[in-house]
């Protein structure tokens, strides 16, 4: 039940921990952030270049064939160094999607550049008022001879102004709320009659709102089978989930330890606020928290990985319980640093924005909570 | 959720499974085997397992243990609670046996320790005084070398099962002058003796199971000393970490949560108001149980690849009994009016109880299970532990 990494596995944590130590400690994060682009093609490149963009695909895809355990570990290490270039969105989510739906033309025509780094992809399935639905879709998608033509307006879209491609979902036929009916089409993102407005996100991203006002796709490049995109978001979901509990695991270690830190060297009233047992409490708490959300989220990446079946009632008790952990850990880290705890020159408060935000992904912890339970 | 067990080991978790069904006895299904049972009822399955060599999973072979692997003790520990057999008698086979053959001297180990295994003694634990509850080391009952005997006097209280017991083991202090924990010693006592009486205490669940024990003039053969005089501190310790290596409780919660769930579909309808909050509540203890039990797996997995455990027992005490508790306390909520009887002892006087069976063992369960996040430590003290040991405070 434990993961005791295998050499290769052992390998990929130890090379990336070195390059994020080395060249991607706090203060190049602060300047990447403040760039105009957001995100650094330089250090995208590192990351191909460290075989992180092909380590969980298939070897049959030209991958590294490291599946949902080297995710684990990549994201695990990203939430430690609050990275924010688009490997979930382009590697876990895009990624995964082609691998799972996509015909062979396509896997073989997107993975590879994946693979070597050279395109950034970002997944458009949100609408203003779908909430965590994937069937709620507004969106659609007519088709004129080899043609789709794609209407309406896709919300939030996370890493959409860095991206090359996008895929989309749109609906081919039925009602906003049918779960049918719902397609999945790869779409340029300088394609014409496509709009962005992009907006920053509380955790030093770049999304958008996308409209979309007929914009022409070719047959071609719909993902999947025309239809059935739910059930392909679904997976990808339990997938996305893996690795954002993955990415929260690390971004809890840091700040259980930095708090830990701080707690014993900070002075009040003359002595270490860690010797006061109220402070002891709360921050073995916060250790447990945290000890629990290791043991559920390597639970929820070997059963994706053995693709044994209650994988996805298993990925919402994880969103959930790794979520609520996740945030009494954010939030007791910012309470347990005072006032320094809302300075956003130190990295706490920026951990804390990063774990709100991965809360609020892909559905938050009060509504896989319920989503679990009916699955019960 | 299981380990990945190679193939000797599930044939061995079948062979547990085949034995607890074919041997486990009827007469020991009752609704509450902690309190509804006599003493001999509740030895019954304990002589089984020693009959096939099984009492005692902890102990190495030479002294009567099964010699089981790391796995295999979680296994047959995951078998027997999934089943939900009553565990034999703590005090005796996981507390002071432990300490017996690891502290005491050949002749106290040929005296005592097959005597535990048989069931032929039932012993029962004199840490607890009306003074020392979480701060054990403040312990008064005094032991005075008199030549070849320690006279003893003192009270102990919160003593399980003291009413049963042939023997009890004790902390005494042997030193008054020495720092609180280094003038106390481990004294083993016959309750025979003269001047040992029983009193019981009766808890807010109406049953019997804590008593104080009260020791006056007790002539001890020196003899019944464990190891050195003044050194009972280390080996209380050592035995306080036995008692808190199985504390998550896996086993139980999820009998007792499957227990929860269908008296609520029985129970609480969906046009009740508070159908909402069970759904949510029972999802959130559910979730609560497959945390721990991962992290059980997890460590189970680290220690039999030789890595120390650390200080993972504090933590499933905390866990384990705070789910517990939980469970308790929704399934006396979700009997609802019921809520308000409680069976009256002894139980076997049959009495009138309201309401459906399966609620007839709610209200006590909720009010026993108090005592868990206070017993062994309480979980304040479990607390303390992990942020000295863990956090470096």
């Amino acid at each position: 039940m434990d993961i005791q990494l295998t050499e290769e596995q052992e390998l990929l944590r130890s090379s990336i921990q070195r390059f994020l130590r080395e060249q991607y400690d706090f203060d190049e994060r602060r300047k990447i952030v403040a760039t105009d682009e957001g995100w650094s093609r330089r250090h995208w490149k590192s990351f191909a270049e460290l075989g992180l963009c092909a380590a969980p695909f298939e070897e049959s895809s030209g991958g590294l064939g490291g599946g949902s355990l080297a995710t684990m570990i990549v994201m695990q290490e990203f939430g430690r160094n609050l990275v924010v270039e688009p490997y979930f969105e382009t590697v876990v989510l895009a990624g995964g999607l082609i691998e799972d739906v996509g015909s062979p033309e396509q896997r073989q025509e997107f993975l590879p550049k994946i693979m070597e780094g050279d395109a950034i992809w970002a997944l458009a399935w949100a609408e203003g008022r779908s909430r965590y639905d994937f069937h709620n879709v507004t969106t659609t998608a007519r088709r004129h001879g080899d043609k789709f033509v794609l209407s309406g307006t896709k919300a939030a879209v996370v890493g959409a102004p860095w991206a090359d491609k996008l895929i989309v979902s749109a609906r081919t036929s039925g009602q906003q709320r049918d779960r049918d009916g719902v397609s999945l089409f790869v779409v340029d993102r300088h394609a014409a009659n496509l709009h962005l407005q992009s907006f920053k996100t509380i955790d030093g991203r770049r999304a958008a709102e996308l409209t979309l006002m007929k914009v022409e796709v070719p047959a071609s490049q719909m993902l999947g089978s025309e239809g059935e995109g739910v059930a392909a978001l679904e997976a990808a979901r339990d997938r996305a989930i893996a690795a954002l509990c993955a990415e929260a695991v690390g971004a809890m270690t840091e700040l259980n330890s930095a708090t830990l830190e701080y707690s014993k060297t900070r002075k009040q009233f003359g002595v270490a606020l860690g010797t006061f047992q109220v402070l002891q409490h709360r921050m073995v708490d916060m250790f447990i928290a945290l000890e629990e959300s290791i043991s559920l989220t390597q639970h929820l990446n070997l059963t994706l990985a053995s693709k044994e079946p209650n994988g996805s009632k298993l990925a919402s008790g994880a969103k959930t319980k790794v979520g609520y952990a996740a945030r009494f850990v954010a939030e007791q880290a910012v309470q347990l640093h005072g006032g320094m705890g809302m300075s956003d020159e130190l990295n706490i408060g920026h951990y804390f924005k990063r774990i709100s935000s991965i809360n609020v992904q892909f559905g938050d912890p009060a509504y896989h909570l319920m989503r679990y339970a009916q699955q019960s | 959720m299981e380990l990945e067990l190679s193939s000797e080991d599930v044939a061995f978790r079948d062979e547990v499974r085949a034995f607890i069904a074919e041997n486990y006895p009827p007469e020991m299904r009752v609704p509450n085997p902690e309190t509804d049972l006599t003493k001999e009822q509740s030895l019954l399955w304990h002589r089984i397992l020693h009959k096939k060599g099984w009492i005692a999973p902890l102990w190495p072979k030479e002294y009567g243990g099964p010699g089981w692997s790391v796995t295999q003790r979680f296994i047959f520990e995951q078998e027997t609670s999934r089943a939900g057999t009553l565990p034999p008698l703590a005090f005796s086979v996981t507390m002071v046996g432990p300490v017996i053959y690891t502290f005491g001297n050949d002749a106290q180990k040929k005296k005592f320790l097959p005597r535990i295994l048989s069931g032929d003694d039932w012993w029962c634990q004199g840490y607890s005084e009306p003074g020392s509850g979480s701060d054990l080391a403040s312990v008064r009952t005094k032991a005075v070398r008199d030549g070849d005997h320690y006279i003893v006097n003192g009270h102990k209280t919160w003593t399980t099962l003291a009413q049963h017991a042939d023997w009890i083991f004790c902390l005494v202090r042997t030193d008054p002058s020495a720092k609180p924990q280094a003038g106390i010693s481990f004294l083993l006592i016959d309750m025979k003796s003269p001047g040992v009486t029983v009193r019981p205490i009766i808890t807010i669940d109406g049953s019997h199971e804590v008593n104080d024990v009260f020791l006056e003039d007790v002539r001890v053969p020196a003899e019944n000393l464990i190891g050195e005089e003044n050194k009972g501190w280390t080996y209380a310790k050592f035995l306080l970490g036995n008692e808190r290596t199985s504390m998550a409780g896996i086993g139980r919660s999820t009998r007792y949560l499957g227990r929860l769930k269908q008296i609520v579909r029985t129970e609480v309808g969906e046009d009740d108001p508070a159908f909402g909050e069970f759904i949510r509540e029972i999802a959130r203890v559910e979730l609560d149980v497959l945390a721990l039990e991962a992290t059980e797996l997890r460590i189970v997995a680290q220690m039999s690849r030789g890595i120390d455990p650390g200080p993972a027992a504090s933590l499933f005490k905390i866990r384990g009994t705070e789910i517990f508790q939980r469970i308790t306390d929704l399934t006396h909520q979700a009997i609802g009016n019921y809520g308000l009887a409680i069976r009256e002892h002894p139980v076997s006087a049959n009495r009138f109880m309201p309401g459906p069976d399966y609620g007839h063992t709610a209200t006590e369960k909720y009010l026993n299970s108090r005592k868990l996040s206070i017993y062994g430590g309480s979980n304040e003290i479990q607390r303390n532990i992990i942020a000295k040991a863990v956090l470096g405070l």
